[in-house]
């Protein structure tokens, strides 16, 4: 039934595409990361595709098994057509030295928090996010956990109390955040 | 009386007039001590939010990666811990979908049965708290009652009240215990009876309803391309539940409806897990019908598959027999062996489609897990929902929203 989606992408994007498969009911169209927010933005624009709804996006980490050769970070988004009822996964491969990717916010908003928690995890930076910094650890955690250099019984150093000030409630660049200090001097936004 | 001298320069009378910042939570009561809130303030008008979570974050994907395939049974569990078997069915699904296998129809059965029965406790908790948050506190300890007469049941059946760990991967851990259709039947009409009652404290009383109804608002355009899904996304009037878009289990035999908001506000999400509550009955009800229509002995009586690589031996047959012994070791020391692959598998959990992408590159561990809880997506919806809004609605909406941290932050 998805397999419109597949077709449609390669009558779309050609050569962009660089692999489609079905497996288990899954469709999966694997681009390259040059036309991954363009294809996004097709599947959600296109008559015949119409996926509004946005389902997930992340990553796996490759290093260290055969597919890392193609790329070492696989990145996915899965969009969903609440009226058409399909899904497509698109996938995409970025290096793993200062792995970027285009930004999918403009796209579906929904991305915003899913890729600041893949830059969280793996590292990967997306070009044009509006706010990316860290979601679920903290500005000083070193190191991206989830990727496979990253040993999972690492201990990270303690982090001393923070006194700077800042004067914005974001959008926030990547690493600046919000200050977690409790010295008297904190400032938090319009606060006197 | 003589005036007061009023001796104070101008300047030093007059209010804030820039917004004024606010750090709401983590240990604020309200935002379960795992969301922390900055809002920037104008007067009680919230005009900007920075919604931070991650403050029960585990590295649960991780740990994931370290353990065999079935040994993240537990993991699942704490993901949505007020409907733990709905995400060992996700999960248990998930692994079943890469491997390429059937579950017996009557594991599948008991599958649903336990599913909905999670489903009800966690909406039970989820409207208690939005009441009790309003300072009805009388709706909240009979939800909780109730809650805990489904516990009981479901931890009659496998051993714990909400870290059950039940399912395995291809079946269940064990057949279920002979009175459990009854006991679950005979628990249905009380839990309607309370849902009633609840009802009539709660749905005329103009305190809540007026806390409730038009406040945090969320447009279905919005809510659809932030990925939010179950009562939040169908509150806001867009009818999508996985139950029914893609069925999976039993869902297809058996009858219920899917209640559908129209403004998408806290009244309507209220509203639509209250409904939900009465359909997982419905559900419920004809599975128990459903499960006695299996004929003893037939090869869907099995809560396993029937596959050594897979099903864990028979406890005697370990003690006994020494393929009995082996099977057991290599099962546990070398877990199930996954052939290499990547799929999404989503189910509809307590707060909406909840997937699992598992990536497998062959052999006994995950190479990757990754958990789409469905609160992390709802928990991004709330900054459009209090914005504009006013600082005391912050509350229902945020319990409305059912922020349930460990499957949030992982």
């Amino acid at each position: 039934m998805a397999k419109i989606l597949l077709d449609r992408l390669k009558e779309q994007f050609g050569d962009d595409v660089i692999a489609t498969s079905s497996f288990r009911g899954d469709e999966v169209a694997e681009v390259k990361p040059g036309a991954w927010k363009d294809a996004a933005r097709f599947l959600r624009d296109d008559s015949s595709c119409q996926c509004d709804y946005f389902v997930d996006l992340s990553a796996v980490d490759n290093l260290g098994c055969a597919e890392a050769e193609k790329g070492r970070f696989e990145v996915y988004v899965i969009v969903h057509s609440l009226g058409r009822k399909h899904r497509v996964r698109l996938i995409t491969r970025v290096d793993g030295n200062e792995p970027i990717l285009d930004s999918l916010v403009d796209v579906y908003s929904g991305a915003n928090w899913q890729e600041r928690e893949c830059y969280d995890m793996f590292g990967i930076r997306f070009r044009g996010h509006p706010d990316l910094r860290r979601i679920l650890l903290y500005e000083e955690f070193q190191g991206h956990p989830l990727r496979k250099d990253y040993a999972a019984n690492k201990s990270q150093p303690l982090v001393p109390y923070r006194d700077g000030t800042f004067d914005k409630l974001g959008p926030f660049l990547a690493d600046e955040g919000m200050p977690f200090n409790r010295s008297p001097s904190r400032d938090i936004p319009g606060d006197r | 009386m003589e005036p007061i001298e009023a001796n104070f320069a101008e300047s030093e009378l007059e209010l804030p007039s820039e917004p004024v910042g606010l750090n709401m939570g983590p240990s604020h009561p309200a935002m379960h001590g795992t969301i922390r809130m900055v809002l920037k303030l104008d007067g009680e008008t919230v005009v900007g939010v920075d919604v931070q979570p991650g403050y029960l974050h585990r590295g649960q994907e991780k740990m994931g990666e370290r353990g065999t395939w079935q040994q993240f049974f537990p993991y699942t569990d704490r993901l949505n811990y007020v409907s733990p078997m709905l995400n060992n069915v996700g999960y248990a699904m998930a692994v079943e979908k890469l491997l390429g296998i059937a579950v017996p129809r009557k594991a599948q059965i008991l599958r649903v049965i336990h599913g909905e029965l999670s489903r009800i406790t966690d909406h039970l908790t989820s409207n208690g708290a939005v009441a009790m948050e309003l300072g009805a506190m009388t709706p909240f300890l009979w939800f909780l009652k109730v809650r805990e007469w489904i516990w009981e049941v479901q931890e009659a059946e496998t051993g714990a009240r909400m870290t059950h760990s039940y399912l395995r991967i291809g079946g269940t851990a064990h057949p279920p215990t002979p009175n459990f259709v009854g006991t679950v039947r005979g628990l249905m009409p009380r839990v309607l009876d309370t849902v009633r009652e609840v009802e009539a404290l709660l749905l005329r009383n103009r305190i809540f309803l007026d806390r409730t109804q038009g406040v945090g608002c969320l447009d279905r355009k919005l809510a659809a391309s932030m990925g939010a899904s179950g009562p939040v996304l169908r509150s806001a009037g867009v009818d999508y539940d996985v139950r029914k878009d893609k069925p999976y289990l039993t869902y297809g035999e058996v009858d219920f409806d899917v209640p559908v908001g129209t403004d998408g506000d806290n009244y309507d999400r209220f509203m639509v897990r209250l409904e939900e509550i009465r359909q997982s009955v419905r559900i419920i009800l004809q599975s128990c019908d459903l499960l006695e229509k299996i004929e003893p002995g037939s090869p869907d009586d099995a809560v396993g598959v029937d596959d050594a690589r897979i099903t864990m031996p028979d406890k005697h047959a370990v003690y006994t027999t020494i393929e009995g012994t082996i099977r057991h070791f290599k099962l546990v020391m070398e877990g199930i062996q996954v052939p290499a692959g990547e799929i999404y598998q989503y189910t509809e959990g307590g707060n909406g489609e909840l997937g699992f992408f598992l990536a497998s590159r062959g052999g006994g561990n995950p190479w990757r897990i990754r958990v789409r809880g469905p609160c992390f997506f709802s928990l991004q919806c709330c900054a459009p929902m209090i914005t504009h809004g006013m600082i005391g609605d912050i509350v229902p909406t945020f319990g409305s929203i059912n922020m349930i941290g460990g499957e949030c932050d992982r």
